[in-house]
């Protein structure tokens, strides 16, 4: 009896891994990486990272941690990026949403 | 100074340190360290009044509680065959001390007999496997 | 079924060598559908492993003796709690448990990182596999815990007293849990050494997999030391023992990790250190694993002389040789951006951090391995004691907790005498009051290293204190919030700065807990008649009555009999506590004819600790009654008489059952009896020591602070959904 609860769970499990793992080996077309999808969440972490180091910035010059001139210099520089990221995020949308002319 | 050659006189101190702190490491390290022997080696090898760290087998039938609440038996090879040497010890002993267990003290030897540190024995957990003395999981 | 179990491993090991072949495939050419299978073969191995581990569990729930693992391990006595842990007390069932463990957590984090760091994932996932394939091939080939022998024998050796505790249940799991976890970080650091990507995006994701994996082992190493505490007869928390040393090693390393991957973050310094150090940690981890069941050196835990030394050292060369070749040859990419500008600012302090903890390492690898480099050197095994321990990693440990008041509040880049006023005041006056007290009120004067411990701890509560404050006060000037939203607001909002700060006390009170307990501690080692008492420090220990039981294990661990005493403790008169310390008696391995009754008591003896902990002091009681040896070694002992005597009593030509009912139920009970109305002389060891209660009260912070720190921020979250459902909008939009 329980040898052949063992081969039942031997077959399953057999069967489960197969099923499983065998995806590129029946013949579908590769699935295209929905690369803008992938794009703008990439863009969209770095984003938020980005405020964060700003946020951080702020922070260590209120506790005494970066002086007047460093703070200020950090400051613009980070903000600068910061502008770039949102600008590449808005070139993203507009592009996605042109192809429906 | 410019700073590439600020750089490479801090790298050049740092490593120079590095070095004579490890030295002084290794050196006390040699000089402050007890050999770990097994009892015919230490028959061998005897250097009265050495530290030594003893690793043996307690002999079956050796144990004897004397007057003063010391231990004394006698500790083989862990490989079997071997002599055994005489060991007498004092101090808290742990639980699993047992003739066949494999255990460690550390002592010195004095005419002919290993007088232990008191409390210096470490005993290995007892084996679950056939043949190898081994111990329990971490 | 254990047929089954064998081919599930089988099966493990072809998973994982798929996933392998799969993942490098998908890389090379660019295949996302290999890629996807080979993270779905991770998931696989875990199912995989997850049934091995069900089939091996239940054979040792049901106490099917026919599998050799089970016969050595575990007994019909042992308790079921005990008897589920049995399964990773041998080391068949310990490295099932460890590829089990890898199998999830890799599960989790290549299912986090499905979407993300697309070019370094497929390397990630074949190094998660390749350690996968390693672990199942010892399974598979040298050590099965499906091996079985026909007829099964009828009862088990039972799990090694020493070892039915909670502490069982959790210390190994905890720790294996920790030490697979570093194979991730391990697997993303190659991976983006391969492919030469070391930004920011990398640094998010190995960062969180390093918190995870040193939260774990700290917990591990910290529980490691409170079960010898509280378990072990010799009323200490760390002895500097190999396999404690192994699972610091890694600990110590990923540390430097953590906080030197900041300056990366913000200053592009120290790349080189960083990939280094995470490198390091996994591999370092991998060698405490190898040290604990290979035998090499003489240890509590050793598994013992093994076959999977070779195998082990195989795989760590490999480790060592290929980090090395990595970093070495994408030296380039990891060029740092900024140079140091003073060795007066944070970027300094974090790089002293960082060689304060190698050094430390160093330190402990070296004592720890010196066996076996003097027998390499000299010829003769040597070893290194505590002191030589002591002596070394005191005065770095102080330096650390010094680094750790003065990291949070130095400036970066050029710390001026402006800031540096700014700053240090405050922590500074709070260090030299503690100094004060230490000499007049407190009364540690007496050792130079507690007081400097003390000060420097009082250091880093005022730095943190100061940074707590001055954050809260900027947040309140910038929002609305009442005072105490304020405050969590500030730390939710910042989640990895304050709980490094929240570590960092923990860090500091832990050390105040071990300072105090190791300086002034009192013990004695003696042996005492009942109504004797002793003085240890300021307590007074009178050793009142003896107690004693059979079967009914007031421990329950399933010991045989159990002995003890009852100690009453005053102090200057007054009634304080009363320990109760035991030892249990559990049966020998094989209970021989003629010899019943000392059969089922001359097994393993366990103690069981007494012990009184408060704010102030813990006061701890170890006994061994009947002296230091059993009946059965025929030591001239009142007891060993009476075994004897009642061996002698039991029939030999009656059946097992009623011989041994005899012996539970009337022989036994009757010696116990004697023991508790006529006692001998018992040794004990007796410890008064203070402040050890802070040193798990440090660590729970320690561990508050960690938490804090690896808990995604919810806006992070939010926006993470919120992306997603963007980027379906846009998908959408664009197939439209």
């Amino acid at each position: 009896m329980s040898a052949l609860i063992a081969a039942l769970l031997i077959a399953a499990l057999v069967a489960f891994v197969v099923w499983l793992l065998s995806g590129p080996f029946r013949a579908r077309a590769p699935v295209a990486a929905p690369a803008d999808s992938d794009e703008r969440r990439a863009l969209e972490s770095a984003k938020e990272a980005k405020y964060a180091e700003i946020r951080d910035n702020e922070t260590d010059f209120r506790t005494g941690k970066l002086s007047d001139e460093d703070f200020r210099a950090l400051n613009r520089q980070l903000r600068a990026e910061a502008v770039e990221i949102l600008r590449a995020i808005d070139e993203l949308d507009s592009q996605t949403s042109v192809p429906t002319d | 100074m410019t700073p590439p050659r600020k750089r490479q006189v801090r790298l050049v101190v740092s490593l120079t340190l590095a070095v004579l702190l490890a030295s002084g490491l290794i050196y006390t390290s040699f000089a402050s360290s007890d050999s770990a022997l097994s009892p015919s080696q230490l028959i061998q090898q005897a250097r009265a009044g050495e530290n030594v760290q003893l690793t043996g087998t307690v002999v079956k039938g050796s144990v004897r509680e004397l007057a003063d609440g010391q231990l004394d038996f006698r500790l083989a090879d862990r490989a079997g065959g071997g002599r055994s040497v005489r060991v007498i010890y004092s101090g808290s002993v742990p639980p699993a001390f047992e003739p066949q267990r494999e255990l460690i003290v550390t002592g010195a030897l004095k005419a002919g007999t290993f007088v232990a540190q008191p409390g210096s024995m470490i005993t290995k957990c007892p084996s679950k496997y056939s043949a190898a003395p081994s111990g329990s999981s971490a | 079924m254990a047929f089954a179990g064998r081919i599930a491993l089988v099966l493990a090991l072809v998973v994982a060598l798929y996933g392998i072949a799969a993942a490098l495939y998908g890389a090379r050419r660019g295949r996302r559908d290999w890629v996807d299978s080979a993270r779905r073969s991770v998931y696989c191995l875990a199912a995989v492993l997850t049934v091995a581990m069900v089939i091996l569990e239940v054979a040792f729930i049901r106490n099917d003796f026919a599998y050799n693992t089970v016969a050595n391990t575990s007994s019909t006595t042992t308790p079921l709690l005990y008897r589920a842990a049995a399964m990773w007390s041998s080391q068949e069932g310990s490295l099932l448990l460890w590829v089990w463990l890898l199998s999830i957590w890799s599960s989790v984090a290549t299912f986090i990182t499905r979407n993300r760091l697309r070019d370094i994932v497929p390397y990630a996932t074949s190094v998660l596999l390749g350690f996968g394939a390693f672990f199942t091939t010892l399974l598979v080939f040298f050590d099965s815990p499906f091996a079985q022998t026909h007829p099964a024998p009828v009862e088990g050796a039972g799990l090694d007293p020493l070892l039915r505790n909670p502490s069982m249940l959790i210390h190994p799991p905890m720790l294996y849990s920790g030490y697979t976890f570093f194979t991730i970080p391990f697997a993303f650091a190659v991976g983006a050494l391969i492919v030469r990507r070391v930004d920011a995006d990398w640094i998010r994701v190995t960062r969180r997999f390093a918190l995870a994996s040193w939260l774990f082992l700290g917990i591990g190493v910290l529980l490691g030391a409170r079960w010898s505490y509280y378990e072990l007869g010799w009323g200490g928390y760390w002895g500097w023992d190999p396999v404690e040393n192994a699972a610091l090693m890694p600990w110590l390393i990923s540390t430097a990790f953590l906080h030197s991957v900041m300056i990366q973050e913000k200053r592009g310094m120290l790349k080189i250190w960083n990939a280094s150090l995470v490198l390091a940690a996994s591999t370092l981890a991998i060698v405490g694993t190898f040290l604990v069941r290979s035998g090499v050196l003489n240890s509590i835990h050793a598994f013992g002389a093994s076959t999977l030394g070779i195998p082990f050292v195989t795989l760590i060369a490999v480790m060592v040789a290929g980090s090395v070749y990595l970093v070495v040859s994408r030296r380039e990419v990891l060029r740092s951006e900024h140079t140091l500008d003073s060795l007066f600012s944070r970027e300094a302090a974090f790089l002293l951090n960082n060689v304060v903890l190698v050094a430390l390492c160093f330190v402990i690898f070296w004592g720890t391995f010196f066996p076996l480099i003097s027998k390499a050197a000299t010829g003769t095994s040597q070893l290194v004691g505590v002191t030589w321990f002591d002596r070394y990693t005191v005065p770095l440990a102080l330096i650390l907790v010094l680094l750790s008041g003065i990291g949070p509040v130095i400036a970066w880049r050029r710390a001026t005498l402006a800031n540096a006023r700014r700053n240090f005041l405050l922590p500074l006056a709070a260090a030299a009051l503690m100094a004060i007290a230490a000499y007049t009120v407190v009364p540690i004067g007496s050792s130079i290293g507690a007081v400097v411990l003390f000060c420097g701890a009082v250091f880093v509560f005022a730095s943190v204190g100061q940074e707590f404050w001055r954050g809260w006060r900027a947040r309140r000037a910038m929002s609305s919030e009442s005072p105490p939203v304020a405050l969590y607001s500030m730390v939710r909002r910042n989640r990895r700065r304050y709980g490094g700060y929240i570590v960092h006390v923990g860090i500091a009170v832990l050390f105040i807990g071990v300072a105090a307990s190791s300086t002034f501690q009192h013990e004695q080692q003696l042996s005492l008649r009942v109504g004797q008492s002793v003085r240890v420090g300021a307590y007074t220990m009178k050793y009142v009555g003896a107690t004693g039981s059979v079967v009914n294990d007031p421990n329950h661990t399933g010991a045989t009999m159990t002995l003890g005493a009852v100690l009453r403790v005053t102090r200057g008169g007054h009634y304080v506590t009363t320990l109760r310390p035991s030892a249990g008696y559990y049966p020998a391995a094989q209970i021989l004819p003629g010899q019943v009754v000392a059969g089922l008591i001359s097994g393993d003896a366990v103690d069981q600790v007494g012990l009184q902990s408060s704010w102030r002091r813990d006061l701890w009681a170890a006994i061994k009654p009947l002296g230091t040896t059993l009946p059965a070694l025929g030591a001239p002992l009142p007891e060993a008489g009476l075994v004897a005597q009642a061996d002698a009593l039991v029939p030999t030509t009656d059946s097992t059952v009623k011989q041994l009912g005899l012996a539970y139920y009337v022989l036994l009970p009757a010696i116990v009896r004697h023991y508790v109305n006529f006692p001998p002389p018992a040794s004990f060891t007796l410890i008064a020591s203070p402040l050890v209660m802070w040193i798990w009260i440090g660590g729970l912070i320690v561990l508050l602070g960690g938490l804090t720190a690896i808990w995604p921020s919810p806006a992070a979250l939010r926006s993470r959904v919120r992306a997603r459902y963007l980027a379906r909008v846009a998908q959408e939009l664009g197939r439209a």
